[in-house]
């Protein structure tokens, strides 16, 4: 059980490292939707007896994450005819760097964390951080706000992670309660995007420049 | 049930403007909702109810000791919307007064939550009920605002779910059940895993501080407060604030139950001295007078956070300053309001003679610059001296000289600006908008109301207030 969690933990992780070296907006908002479903997929794994509520809550995340908000990032995308460049602020190559060096700050900082007995050997703590710090990146890296977006699903994912760790312990409604409150947070974000697109005839935040000291 | 009210009633007011067929008539339902809050919240003040232990939601000392200053706040910009989204018919304000409603609703969910999932959903949810708020204007600006805001305090609000996460993870380490009620994690007390337990403060006072504006997590503050209409400016900075000072005070005494209180002291004595700094460094160099609002909301951020480090009478002070801070800062956000519309500009490169043009707003305008500042006999001069002398009293002399380097420079910054958009000859600008937006009963009466309940409540502290302040200070740092 614990070795086909740990893959898709490590898989996780390898796309946020692939997100970062992203050169196009289509293929990043794919992996973001990839990492999305590939997570949405492990309370399944994590539970020991599967029941109907955690299926549920298992089958929201995939549909949310890896179909309903990458349509609208493409749909925003289409609409918004933009070059389909990511353009980044800050290059690949260091992105890619500093992805690696936090996956890396994540398993060190992890090991001096105690973990309860049943958590030990996984790697859902270091993935959840190294997750955090690779949208992180993507957030302040990018400049179009679709990649930001993307950045701010990936810090998501980070988190969800994260919360694996107390799935067992937190009351459902809770649960249900922050992926609502997630979920329509992406929702909004995905629409003040598109009126900014608008407003700007570009998803280009670099032009957002008006408000400053 | 009382308690719930507070909540149930705002939110059913939300779903009713969102079905209210017309336009015109829609903003009263603000005043009305914010009176039956009002009333309920002042009565649970002084008739406070038995709160259980282990409940998720209660009016218990801490929601008693700060919300019905929220909720008056509301109740005054309530009053002022009418008049406002009168004179505003150009724009639709079907979402603009559900989303209001839903934010008051939502704040009072947050003030009562006692659970830190609750905590966190409510919190998330007020963010999310500001982004229409913020946008009303719909203007180009106002939407590089909310993108701001949305970016910055989103990642802020995914940072205290991460600590919350990680606070629960102390908690389970600790051999606790799950039980992720703030009395339950206090009861816990050392026992909880300290390695998670620093990590979570980390997380949750940078999450929660990005919501309340403490620098430098205060980037989103000066483009919101100034895009945004008065009322929102007003309830974003005399309510969302407090929520989330609410929520660092909650996590804080669980931090304190299991051991790390010191360290947490330390880091919100250097958080808020820090905001002061950077608050006053800009207000001595802003030129534009909504944004000044946004850095001198900073600075009592930081003047909170200064507070609330300083122990029991510290943060009686800090819990004070919460009421002189959100009365003191409606009335500038409401009078700035009218002294924009009037002018058609913010910058004091635009705007000048204001005295002439809105002689009412600019009058509160000035007196309202002198109670934020810390002038007696205005409530907030009362709170500061209050901290200074704590922090002498508890040794802390070099936080009590640079507390007040800060507020002689940030006194220095607003007198300038503000100065500088009263006096002399009215500008083309002013001309130009004509007679339609002259001052009205409606637009001048809240914020004098404010201004006149800071007077009040620095003139004569009433005792039931004295008296809540003194036991959430008991319930949040319990002494032996």
């Amino acid at each position: 059980m614990s070795g086909a969690l740990n893959l898709l933990v490590g898989l996780a992780m390898g796309l946020n490292l692939i997100a970062l070296a992203s050169a196009r907006l289509p293929s990043l908002i794919r992996t973001a939707a990839v990492q999305g479903m590939v997570l949405g997929v492990l309370p399944l794994l994590i539970e020991r007896q599967v029941h109907l509520l955690v299926v549920l809550v298992a089958a929201g995340t995939v549909a949310v994450k890896g179909v309903v908000i990458p349509a609208l990032l493409r749909r925003a995308l289409r609409a918004a005819n933009i070059d389909r460049e990511v353009e980044p602020l800050l290059d690949y190559i260091p992105s890619l760097l500093l992805g690696a060096a936090a996956t890396i700050g994540a398993v060190a900082l992890a090991g001096l964390l105690p973990l309860l007995p049943e958590h030990t050997g996984a790697l859902l703590v270091p993935g959840s951080f190294a997750t955090v710090v690779a949208g992180f990146l993507l957030l302040i890296g990018r400049a179009k706000a679709i990649s930001q977006v993307c950045g701010y699903l990936i810090l998501e994912n980070g988190i969800y992670l994260f919360g694996l760790l107390l799935i067992r312990s937190m009351p459902l409604v809770v649960e249900a309660g922050i992926l609502l409150d997630l979920t329509v947070g992406v929702f909004v974000i995905g629409i003040i995007a598109d009126r900014i697109q608008r407003e700007f005839d570009t998803l280009d935040t670099r032009k957002l420049t008006v408000l400053r000291e | 049930m009382r308690e719930l009210g507070l909540i149930v009633v705002p939110l059913a007011g939300a779903g009713l403007a969102a079905l209210w067929p017309r336009d015109r008539t829609r903003p009263w339902l603000l005043p009305f909702i914010g009176l039956i809050h009002v009333g309920l919240a002042f009565w649970l003040l002084v008739d406070p109810p038995a709160v259980t232990p282990g409940t998720w939601l209660g009016f218990d000392p801490l929601a008693r000791a700060v919300l019905p200053a929220v909720s008056l706040l509301f109740l005054v910009c309530a009053a002022y919307a009418v008049s406002y989204l009168g004179l505003r018919t150009e724009r639709r304000n079907r979402v603009f007064v559900a989303s209001l409603l839903a934010m008051l609703g939502l704040l009072s969910a947050g003030h009562q939550a006692r659970h830190l999932g609750l905590l966190w959903i409510a919190t998330e949810g007020v963010t999310l009920a500001a982004v229409p708020l913020l946008h009303f204007n719909g203007t180009a600006r106002a939407f590089e605002a909310t993108w701001k805001y949305l970016l910055v305090g989103g990642t802020g609000i995914a940072l205290s779910l991460l600590g919350s996460f990680c606070l629960g993870y102390a908690s389970l380490q600790g051999g606790g059940g799950g039980d992720l009620t703030f009395a339950g994690l206090t009861a816990q007390g050392s026992s909880l895993s300290h390695p998670w337990v620093l990590t979570a403060w980390v997380l949750l006072l940078v999450g929660y501080g990005t919501k309340m504006g403490l620098a430098p997590m205060h980037t989103w503050k000066p483009d919101a407060y100034g895009e945004a209409p008065g009322i929102v400016g007003a309830m974003l900075a005399g309510g969302v604030t407090t929520v989330a000072f609410t929520a660092i005070l909650r996590v804080r005494a669980v931090i304190n139950a299991a051991g790390e209180g010191a360290m947490a002291d330390h880091t919100l004595l250097a958080i808020g001295i820090f905001s002061m700094l950077v608050a006053a460094l800009f207000l001595l160099v802003t030129r534009d007078f909504k944004r000044m609002l946004a850095y001198s909301s900073v600075e009592h951020m930081g003047i909170l956070s200064i507070g609330a480090a300083l122990g029991g009478a510290g943060l009686w002070a800090a819990l004070f300053h919460v009421w002189n801070n959100s009365l003191t800062k409606g009335a500038l956000f409401l009078s700035a309001g009218n002294i924009r519309r009037a002018a058609g500009a913010r910058t004091v490169d635009e705007v000048a003679g204001m005295a002439i043009r809105t002689p009412v707003s600019a009058r509160i305008f000035v007196t309202g610059l002198l109670a934020v500042t810390a002038c007696p006999p205005f409530g907030p001069f009362f709170s500061e001296l209050r901290i200074v002398r704590t922090a002498f009293a508890t040794g802390h002399a070099a936080v009590a000289a640079g507390f007040l380097g800060c507020l002689l420079f940030a006194f220095f910054g607003l007198t300038r600006l503000v100065f500088a958009i009263v006096d002399g000859r009215p500008r083309p600008a002013a001309r130009a908008t004509g007679p339609r937006l002259r001052e009205t009963a409606g637009t001048v009466l809240p914020p004098l109301a404010l201004l006149g309940a800071s007077l009040w409540l620095g003139l004569a502290t009433p005792s039931v207030l004295q008296e809540t302040w003194t036991a959430a200070v008991q319930a949040l740092l319990p002494t032996p």
